[in-house]
Formats: C-alpha cells, sequence, structure tokens
C-alpha cells in the first residue's frame, strides 16, 4: 500500500507486538465491525509516548455522525465503499503531509553516512569495507542515534532471536566496527558502562 | 541469506570489485584460494563453486576428486591490499561439499563447526583469543639460515627500524579488516615479535588466524623481508607459540566464573582444564604438527613441556590468569603448547573437545603446578605425578593414534589422512643426516 508492506492486527497488543523496529510508519483502522472497538483502538495509539501518526479510518455512511468531537483521534477518513485506488491516494497524500511520503534511504549522522539503497557507509568520505552483520549493527544504530541499547536488545534486533553465541557476539562486532571506522571515528560508538551501547551523543546532551 | 547475499552482490557493484577470492584450508592448515569474477558470483553464490580436489592436502580421496567451495557470505571482505595493480579484491571464506552436498569430511572448517556443534547442544558457545609470535627475516628468500631484523628484545623501546614500521602497518591493516587488535609487541628473540587479538568465537578467530598469517606475510613481503610462523626459526632463542586465552559461555554468562570460589574459577572451568590434561599427550600431534613444533618445546624457552596447570606460573600448559576484581567475564585459561604453524580449525576443535569431556566425565584437576618446572628433575617431576608432553613429532602421533577423541573429534578422514602424511614427514626427516650430526661426528668418529 502507497509502497509500503502491510500487516494486519487485531488489537492495540497486537499492533504493539507486531511494531517493527523503526516503528509504524501509519495505521489504517476500520470502525466498520466493532465502532466503539475502533475509537477505542485510535485513542490507545495516539497516547503512546511517540503518537500513532498518519492514521486513516474507514467507516461506513451512517456512522458519519459519530466522527463529531473525535477530530483528534484520525488523521483523514474514508468510507467503506471506496475504491482501493481512493484509499492508496489518501494514504499517499496522508505520507507526504506527515514527511514520510519519499522513504529515507540515506542515514547520515555527522562524519558518517549510510546509504540503505546500495549497502555503503562512508565516513569522511572513506568507505567502510565492512561484512554483512556489521553493517546490519551500524544501520540499527545509526537509525536511533542516542538511544542506549543493551547487548540482548541489539542481539534480538539485529542478528536475530535464534542466533547462538550471546551478548559476547555484539562486543566483538562493535569492536570490529570501531577498528574499521579508526581511531578518529571509533567515539561514534560509545559504551554506556553496566548498560549496552549508543550511537552517537546522549538525547539529552547540549 | 537472502539480504547477507544481495549486501555481498552489491557491494561488489558499488565497490567495484574485479575478483572474489574463495579462501578455504587443507589439513594441514595452509591457506588456499581460487579468484572468480563478479559475473560468476550470484551463481556461486547459489550453488558453490566446484573444483577438483585432488591437489589439495588431505582432500584426495580414491574416487571422486571433486568438491564444491560454499562461500560464506558472513565473512566476505574487501581486502585491504592489492593483489594488482588497480585491482579491489575482496574475500569469503568456503565451507566444502560433496558434490551431493552433503559435507565434505577433509574439511577443517566443516571439522570445526562440528566440534561447536557438539558444545551448543550443551549450551555452551567457545571463545579463542590467541597471542601469534612470530620472525621477520631479510631478503625474500626462505632458503638458508635467516638473518635478523634488529637486536632488540621483550618490550624494547627500539628506535624506529623496519620491523617496528612493518608491525605497526600491519596491525593496522588488520583493523582496516576488523581484526582488533590487542597488543603487539617485540618478543624476546631478536626479529621476533607477537600480534596478540582479542577474543572472537572459535570458528571466526579460526578464520581470523588464517587472515593475520596472510596479512603478517604480505606486508613483509612488500618491504623486501618476509615472515614466519616457524616454531623454532633460531636455535638458542625462544620459539613462536600461539598461547590461546579460551573461554566457555554458557547463555551470556561465562562458564569459568564461580563468584564464590577465591580464584573465581568455576569447577566447569576445572573440569575443563583436567580434560585438556588428561588428554594432552593425544592432541599434542595437531596442535603442535610439525617436526620442528619440538624444537621450541624444550625447557627453558618459556614454552610447556609438562602436563601441569597453575595459576600463574609461565612454566605450565595450561595457565589460568588472574582476572582483575568485578571482571567475571574475563575469567579464562590460556592454553601454552599450540604453536602459530599449527591448523587452527583442527587445533580449537582438538582443544575444545578435550575440555569437554573433562567436563562430561567430570574430571577431577590435579594439584596446581606451583613451583617452577623448569627446575624440577625427572624423578621429581614423576614422584609429583606430573607427565611429561611427547618429545618429538613420533611421540606424538603414538598418542593421537591410540585417542579415541582425536579420531572422533577429526573424523576418520582427516584422522587418517593426517596420521599418514605426519609419518612420512617423520621418516623423512629420520632419514636425514643433520650439521649436528656433521660437526660433532666428523672429526671425532
Amino acid at each position: 500500500m502507497a509502497g509500503y508492506p502491510w500487516t494486519a492486527v487485531g488489537d492495540a497488543e497486537a499492533a504493539r507486538r507486531a511494531e517493527p523496529e523503526d516503528g509504524w510508519t501509519g495505521a489504517i483502522i476500520s470502525a466498520v465491525e466493532d465502532p466503539d472497538g475502533a475509537f477505542g483502538l485510535c485513542r490507545t495509539v495516539r497516547k503512546r509516548e511517540t503518537p500513532l501518526t498518519p492514521l486513516l479510518l474507514i467507516v461506513e455512511a451512517h456512522q458519519l455522525a459519530e466522527l463529531e468531537l473525535r477530530e483528534d483521534l484520525f488523521d483523514d477518513f474514508t468510507l467503506a465503499r471506496a475504491m482501493p485506488e481512493e484509499i492508496e491516494a489518501r494514504l499517499g497524500h496522508l505520507l507526504w503531509r506527515t514527511g514520510r511520503g519519499k522513504r529515507h534511504d540515506v542515514i547520515a549522522y555527522g562524519p558518517l553516512a549510510l546509504n540503505l539503497e546500495t549497502y555503503q557507509a562512508v565516513v569522511s568520505g572513506r568507505p567502510l569495507d565492512l561484512t554483512f552483520m556489521e553493517y546490519e549493527l551500524l544501520r540499527f544504530l545509526a537509525a536511533h542515534p542516542g538511544k542506549v541499547f543493551t547487548r540482548e536488545v541489539l542481539l534480538s534486533r539485529v542478528w536475530g532471536y535464534e542466533y547462538f553465541g550471546g551478548a559476547r557476539t555484539v562486543d566483538v562486532h562493535i569492536r570490529r566496527l570501531r577498528a574499521k571506522l579508526g581511531e578518529e571515528h571509533a567515539h561514534l560508538i560509545e559504551t554506556v558502562r553496566s548498560v549496552g551501547y549508543r550511537f552517537g551523543r546522549a538525547r539529552w546532551a547540549p | 541469506m537472502q539480504s547477507q547475499r544481495e549486501y555481498v552482490l552489491r557491494t561488489v557493484e558499488e565497490r567495484g570489485v574485479r575478483f572474489v577470492q574463495f579462501w578455504f584450508t587443507d589439513v594441514l592448515g595452509t591457506a588456499k584460494t581460487f579468484s572468480i569474477t563478479p559475473a560468476e558470483l550470484e551463481n556461486a553464490l547459489e550453488e558453490g563453486m566446484t573444483f577438483d580436489g585432488s591437489s589439495i592436502d588431505g582432500f584426495s580421496r580414491v574416487q571422486e576428486s571433486d568438491v564444491i567451495a560454499h562461500p560464506d557470505p558472513k565473512t566476505f571482505q574487501i581486502l585491504p591490499f592489492r593483489t594488482g595493480p588497480e585491482d579491489t579484491v575482496a574475500r569469503m571464506f568456503c565451507d566444502i561439499s560433496n558434490l551431493d552436498g552433503s559435507p565434505f569430511d577433509g574439511d577443517p572448517r566443516r571439522v570445526l563447526r562440528r566440534a561447536l556443534e557438539r558444545a551448543h547442544e550443551r549450551n555452551f558457545s567457545f571463545f579463542a583469543a590467541p597471542e601469534l609470535e612470530y620472525f621477520y627475516f631479510a631478503g625474500s628468500e626462505t632458503t638458508g639460515t635467516p638473518r635478523t631484523l634488529d637486536a632488540g628484545s621483550y618490550f624494547e623501546l627500539t628506535v624506529a627500524d623496519l620491523t617496528t614500521d612493518l608491525r605497526k602497518r600491519t596491525v593496522l591493516t588488520l583493523e582496516e579488516m576488523g581484526i582488533p587488535v590487542e597488543y603487539a609487541q617485540h618478543e624476546d628473540a631478536p626479529s621476533q615479535h607477537e600480534i596478540d587479538l582479542r577474543y572472537t568465537d572459535a570458528l571466526t578467530m579460526a578464520d581470523t588466524i588464517m587472515t593475520v598469517r596472510l596479512v603478517v606475510k604480505q606486508i613483509a613481503k612488500e618491504r623486501g623481508a618476509y615472515a614466519t610462523f616457524m616454531p623454532k626459526p633460531l636455535a638458542g632463542v625462544q620459539g613462536s607459540g600461539m598461547h590461546t586465552h579460551f573461554s566457555l559461555f554458557s547463555n551470556g554468562v561465562n562458564a569459568f566464573h564461580d563468584p564464590g570460589d577465591e580464584r573465581g574459577l568455576s569447577l566447569v572451568g576445572r573440569q575443563f582444564i583436567a580434560g585438556l590434561l588428561e588428554h594432552a599427550a593425544e592432541i599434542t600431534a595437531v596442535t603442535n604438527q610439525w617436526v620442528n613444533s619440538y624444537k621450541r618445546l624444550v625447557s627453558g624457552y618459556e614454552a610447556p613441556v609438562n602436563v601441569s596447570w597453575a595459576y600463574n606460573n609461565r612454566s605450565a600448559l595450561v595457565r589460568v590468569p588472574i582476572v582483575k576484581r568485578g571482571k567475571t567475564d574475563s575469567t579464562r585459561i590460556e592454553f601454552r603448547s599450540p604453536d602459530p604453524a599449527c591448523n587452527p580449525y583442527l587445533a580449537f576443535a582438538v582443544i575444545l573437545a578435550a575440555g569437554l569431556r573433562g567436563i562430561e566425565k567430570q574430571y577431577e584437576l590435579p594439584a596446581e603446578a606451583d613451583t617452577n618446572l623448569f627446575l624440577m628433575t625427572p624423578r621429581e617431576l614423576a614422584k609429583a605425578g606430573i607427565k611429561p608432553l611427547p618429545k618429538n613429532l613420533d611421540a606424538a602421533l603414538a598418542a593421537m593414534e591410540r585417542s579415541e577423541l582425536v579420531a572422533e573429534t577429526l573424523g576418520e578422514h582427516v584422522f587418517e589422512w593426517f596420521l599418514r602424511n605426519k609419518r612420512t614427514e617423520w621418516e623423512d626427516y629420520s632419514r636425514e643426516v643433520t650439521p649436528y650430526e656433521l660437526t660433532r661426528y666428523l672429526p671425532a668418529l
């Protein structure tokens, strides 16, 4: 839909569990079968720490009156009988309005740039010769600058749960990445004592 | 898997890689390689590349000699040095299979994988951190008497000489390849150097050792010198060892550590050491596989000669380094007999198997050898129940031949080929008349 992969979920809890590492790009919620449940769901995902937006609501014509005083719960709505093309067009417009219309294919932070399209990483203009897992780890960290991740979280998000070798694998790869970044840029990945690792500056740093 | 392949293919395209080298290792631990072009890469990642294994040491079989090299996309790495003008070259390590797709028994990487799988069944991951010693010699000819490049000794602050420069360039190149170096220093003997690597899982480390040996030699060659991992190139000075630190982790926790123990060493750690000691003689032919290896394992040069362990006694075969308080992940054992000319895949496999056997059978750890063993007489050693390591390749092969543990770990193919090849080496050596004999006997007899 609008070039995005999608997942069907039943309720707020399922939406939370199925959420991809970089968050939902948006949501389509249908109020056709269970209007109260749907409005409840809208409210829940809007009240999260990072409110889920944009949100497209699908309603039946006879439900239009129920939208009154609920304007804060959705960004746009469409009738259930709408053509798929209309839903797609509305979604595209919503995503454009919220700045997500074009998918970012470059992550840049200070001297580091990652081209997600070509899998290439560059630091101060120098290409980094990374292995696949080093690239994946750097991509994940650089996509969340300032955030501290435990080894366990990195292991599950970057390697997947089935990986055997434990948290030390993360340490090994972090060291390899730092070695490749070179002395000058090794500090991009910081060790947060007895917690884990952080890419870039702390979120609250001046 | 799919995205790893995609990563390799895109990187080859984006970086203008001209050749991709496929790396694998023969049974004796010699690096073998062949190159393919980017055009062949996609298919090679899917299906592997067939080649004739009959010219590879230990790969030969009676009937079928064709085998398939399957590149491991996880190990894809662009090489920081060029093999030809303007050529960007990348490499991948390979697993070898038979034509029907079943794993090839002669592949050392496969032997180590199998040993690691057995450890995984018991929920253990195996980590290794080796210290590689080697010599730099002048010239490019590897024949004749080696000429040293410097006269420095351990930790000596030398003036900027060629070997310091070589070592520095080597460390920088390794770091560029994502191989972090813990220390690099001048060793005891003239022209001898040491590179200590930060731990990784044992399979990655065996791959890494193959890379390090190549990089060290390559960089020496570029500067008109040569590097050798020969265990004892010069009589009368230290040989080159590969002391290696090992640990087992279980669910992210160091299985060798016990906070309740005075020295922090757990029961699992004790049993692992006991296993190593019990099977030390049997695995020595693998960890020290050359006639020359046993010229290093002699008294008086910090190389172990007896089967013993201690907390901080550098004459022991197994040492348990003192760990800073609270560094629970650092508790480890150091196995001091291997030399850097071993096949790291096979060496790690038999070391792991010996240690695991100790855990499985709950071997009792003998008393610590806290005195300097080099100063004890054979009679005193025997009284203390301390056995010697095999004194030469012949004795080591005899101990290996009787070992069910080594046969099981290496598999029949490698076990038999190795014994046959090494017996021939010993026989060839026994037929030689050496300079030692000529200078002593010719005038006297």
